[in-house]
């Protein structure tokens, strides 16, 4: 079970309230009648799958219903930070080992 | 798309005023709550008077959602005209004066609660005095609140939700949504040994339900 921070609500909640709703930092194509058929559909349905550090967009389902991203080490688990939507991560995975 | 535009004259925006209904016409008009058919009247009267929790349906109150900017000097100003009191901008905190509560929910939504026949009034008052981009939505038929209270209201309420409840994170005036049971409730300490729970009404049989199962080793005592 996670113990996620809900920058929200601004205290730790158990992961039951939350919902976790994919990979973060997506950006629609500003155009999307000028992109190929593959941008758009790389855009649409493929998502990254690290080893390591991961940006994910959850959702605090039971309480404050709102967005945030969490960085998180898909290996170990481990929650590295949490930060609201539209801000940037502090935390990023090294060009070395990201694959 | 643009053609297709209709230009509305700049004075009639000014003056569009969103309709209200009154959803409860008077005290005369027969009203069912979301627990009416587990006649906790009668549970009240016939039921054990002795045990650890202490349960009763505050009925048919008037649930008001407002969602507005909290930056907004002018709308903070508005519903303290309105209600008599500020809205609670600190995460999880609760204000109440009188007949009236409010409650975060989230940076920018309140639940409002008040006497089910003040709702009608409490809901034309905003619409005269808020400004700018807002919403305001009656929820009453949709929920219901639940008040628990007694000595082991706390070891109940442990089997039902995650949340740490001790008074230390959890002083009084707190609230949280979070789940509860297998459904959600919003709940909020009212005193050392209280606590009052805005349930769903489509999930109000099941949670009378399960407190009464959860409450079994106390004893559950109902009141009217």
């Amino acid at each position: 079970m996670f113990h996620i921070y809900c920058p929200h609500c601004a205290e730790y909640r158990e992961e039951e309230e939350f919902h976790a709703s994919g990979q973060a930092h997506i950006a629609r194509p500003l155009d999307p009648e000028a992109c190929s058929d593959k941008e758009w559909g790389e855009y649409l349905y493929f998502r990254k799958n690290p080893r390591g550090i991961h940006h994910e967009l959850w959702v605090h389902a039971a309480g404050c219903r709102k967005f945030f991203n969490i960085t998180r080490d898909t290996q170990t688990y481990e929650i590295k930070e949490v930060y609201k939507i539209g801000e940037q991560p502090s935390v990023v995975a090294q060009s070395g080992n990201s694959k | 798309m643009s053609d297709l535009t209709v230009a509305v004259p700049e004075e009639k925006v000014a003056s569009t005023k969103a309709v209200v209904m009154n959803q409860v016409a008077g005290p005369e008009v027969r009203a069912e709550s979301p627990l009416y058919h587990a006649d906790l009247d009668s549970l009240a009267k016939q039921g054990p008077r002795k045990g650890g929790v202490r349960l009763r349906e505050n009925k048919l109150l008037g649930h008001l959602t407002l969602r507005c900017n909290p930056n907004n000097a002018d709308q903070l100003a508005a519903v303290e005209r309105v209600l008599g009191m500020a809205l609670p901008l600190q995460p999880l905190t609760s204000v109440e004066k009188g007949d009236v509560s409010i409650r975060w929910m989230s940076p920018d939504e309140w639940l409002i609660i008040v006497p089910g026949l003040k709702a009608f009034d409490v809901e034309t008052r905003f619409r005269d005095e808020m400004d700018g981009h807002y919403s305001l939505v009656n929820g009453s038929g949709g929920s219901t609140v639940l008040e628990l209270s007694g000595d082991n209201v706390v070891d109940m309420l442990k089997k039902s939700t995650p949340i740490d409840l001790h008074p230390s994170e959890f002083p009084v005036g707190k609230v949280v949504s979070t789940v509860f049971a297998k459904s959600t409730a919003v709940i909020r300490r009212t005193g050392e040994k209280q606590f009052e729970l805005v349930i769903r009404r489509s999930f109000s049989d099941y949670l009378w339900l399960w407190i009464q199962d959860a409450s079994r080793e106390f004893g559950l005592v109902v009141d009217a």
